[in-house]
């Protein structure tokens, strides 16, 4: 009697037992876009599995947080690879996402019936970057520290909130020790509770909806024609588990290769490092409020980009439910559009805000 | 078209493929549980073992007193007794490592965790600890109530 064949007597797995034997993922000329998400959620389990070997050695107060780092990376066993991974996987699992994000836009996965897939994908998108933000502070580097003021500081633009959100995410009027357990508490915890939750609800409607065909695609059937499958176990996994170690082989040659950088230890008192800039991912709105100008018919800039990234954020939740033509399993070049216009949007004031002064 | 492949064929292919991705999978796991592994374990502490210490001045103990100080990392108590006689002792109980304190009434060392007893000697008494305290030996460097209670390990 197997392992199984005892479980089964006693949870009687049919349901599952089914469920496997019958998955399948239908083939097309888009579906590579399919491993996307599932080198997504590989990185997020990396990051669970490196986060919690960091918390073993990291101490979150002004006084040792910078110190605790530095013991990891240069004292530890493995030490710096485990934190190496943890910050490169953070980055390739933020630009994953996007690219799960845009895939899932171009197609319009998100019509009818998939919207609240979307819309968990869409909160998820925006954790990842919370996430990133958060865990951005924890080694209490002069970088970070400063990022956190402006990012903090921005957050304290929201009109009427506004000076709210900043004591709140700040734990008081300045970005200090108190700040630090905030986004500690925030990145090890909130975050990760919030997150895993609306990750089952984006994986459990993934796998009881199956995987969404393109429009284009579907047009084309003839009446009664269905699209050729592939059994998800075991062909398709294994071919996500390549996937997979295709992220393994990257992810371990830019940990090993391209230490990540911890650089001095926060210093309130000192000036602010010329050149200072967020984390890539921040650099598009970075640079667009920099680009604002001080006031717009009377309305202070700052306030009216917060603002309209708030729309824009609120937009792109509610995409599904826009995009009536698509939910009617037509095309929608309108939203094609805006997907590229976003996409040109979001590369090119990446890269600008790079370069820029 | 090819014939299919005979019976005989195909399961030795099905073989070779079932080894090569358990070979696979299982060097995966290696490379991972190793260091993992690694990084559990802390390394050596960065404090080096302290050999001597001041326990403090002559003076603060008075016959039948105690005063709890460190050595390195870990407490030590140092008492003086009804005659005059100043030793010190390692404070951690030998049985669960908590902190042991000095009882007047009784002139004994107790460990309030599994009221252990131990005499002023650091024999056991009574109760659970299974040896008795390590002791240290004591001299004193100067005169009088300033004398520094100079402790070393033996």
């Amino acid at each position: 009697m197997t392992v199984l064949d005892w479980l089964d007597e006693r949870v009687d797995l049919r349901g599952v037992r089914h469920f496997v034997a019958e998955k399948g993922v239908p083939l097309h000329a888009q579906k590579a876009w399919y491993y996307l998400g599932g080198m997504t959620l590989f990185l997020f389990v990396v990051q669970i599995f490196t986060g919690i070997l960091l918390l073993l050695y990291y101490r979150p107060s002004a006084a040792e947080a910078y110190e605790s780092v530095q013991f990891i990376v240069s004292e530890v066993e493995f030490g710096w690879l485990i934190r190496n991974l943890h910050s490169w996987s953070a980055n390739l699992l933020i630009g994953l996402a996007f690219a799960h994000f845009f895939s899932v836009f171009f197609l319009k996965s998100y019509r009818k019936p998939r919207e609240l897939t979307w819309v968990s994908g869409v909160l998820l998108l925006f954790l990842m970057l919370g996430f990133g933000f958060s865990g951005y502070l924890l080694p209490w580097n002069e970088l970070a520290f400063f990022a956190t003021k402006v990012g903090t500081g921005i957050a304290g633009a929201v009109p009427l909130v506004g000076p709210f959100a900043l004591r709140l995410l700040r734990g008081g009027d300045d970005v200090t020790g108190a700040t630090l357990s905030r986004f500690y508490g925030l990145h090890v915890a909130v975050l990760p509770a919030i997150t895993t939750a609306l990750v089952a609800v984006h994986l459990l409607l993934v796998q009881r909806q199956g995987m969404s065909v393109p429009i284009g695609v579907e047009r084309r059937l003839r009446p009664g024609e269905r699209l050729p499958q592939m059994p998800f176990f075991p062909n398709y996994i294994l071919r996500d588990v390549l996937a997979w170690y295709v992220v393994i082989a990257v992810l371990a040659a830019l940990a090993a290769f391209y230490p990540w950088e911890l650089g001095t230890k926060a210093d309130s008192f000192a000036p602010v490092p010329a050149g200072i800039r967020p984390e890539w991912y921040f650099l598009a709105t970075f640079h667009t409020l920099k680009l604002i100008p001080s006031h717009v018919l009377g309305i202070e800039g700052e306030h009216l980009g917060v603002v309209g990234f708030g729309m824009v954020a609120i937009v792109l939740v509610l995409i599904p439910f826009l995009d009536r033509r698509a939910s009617r399993g037509e095309s929608s070049r309108l939203f094609t559009l805006l997907a590229a216009l976003g996409l040109l949007y979001l590369v090119s004031f990446t890269i600008i805000g790079h370069f820029a002064k | 078209m090819t014939p299919p492949p005979p019976e005989s064929i195909a399961f030795d292919r099905r073989r070779f493929l079932d080894a090569l991705l358990t070979v696979g999978f299982v060097s995966t796991a290696i490379a991972i549980v190793y260091p993992v592994g690694r990084f559990l374990i802390p390394p050596a502490g960065g404090e080096p073992a302290v050999d001597a210490t001041v326990a403090g001045r002559a003076g603060m103990l008075r016959p039948n007193s105690a005063a709890l100080f460190k050595f390195g990392t870990r407490p030590g108590i140092v008492l003086r007794t009804a005659d005059g006689e100043v030793r010190a002792f390692s404070a951690v109980c030998t049985h669960l490592d908590c902190t042991v304190q000095f009882k007047a009434d009784t002139t004994q060392l107790w460990c309030a965790c599994h009221n252990g007893l131990y005499d002023l000697g650091g024999n056991v008494v009574s109760g659970p600890p299974p040896r008795a305290l390590q002791r240290f030996t004591v001299n004193l460097r100067g005169e009088g109530d300033e004398a520094e209670i100079v402790v070393t390990r033996t």
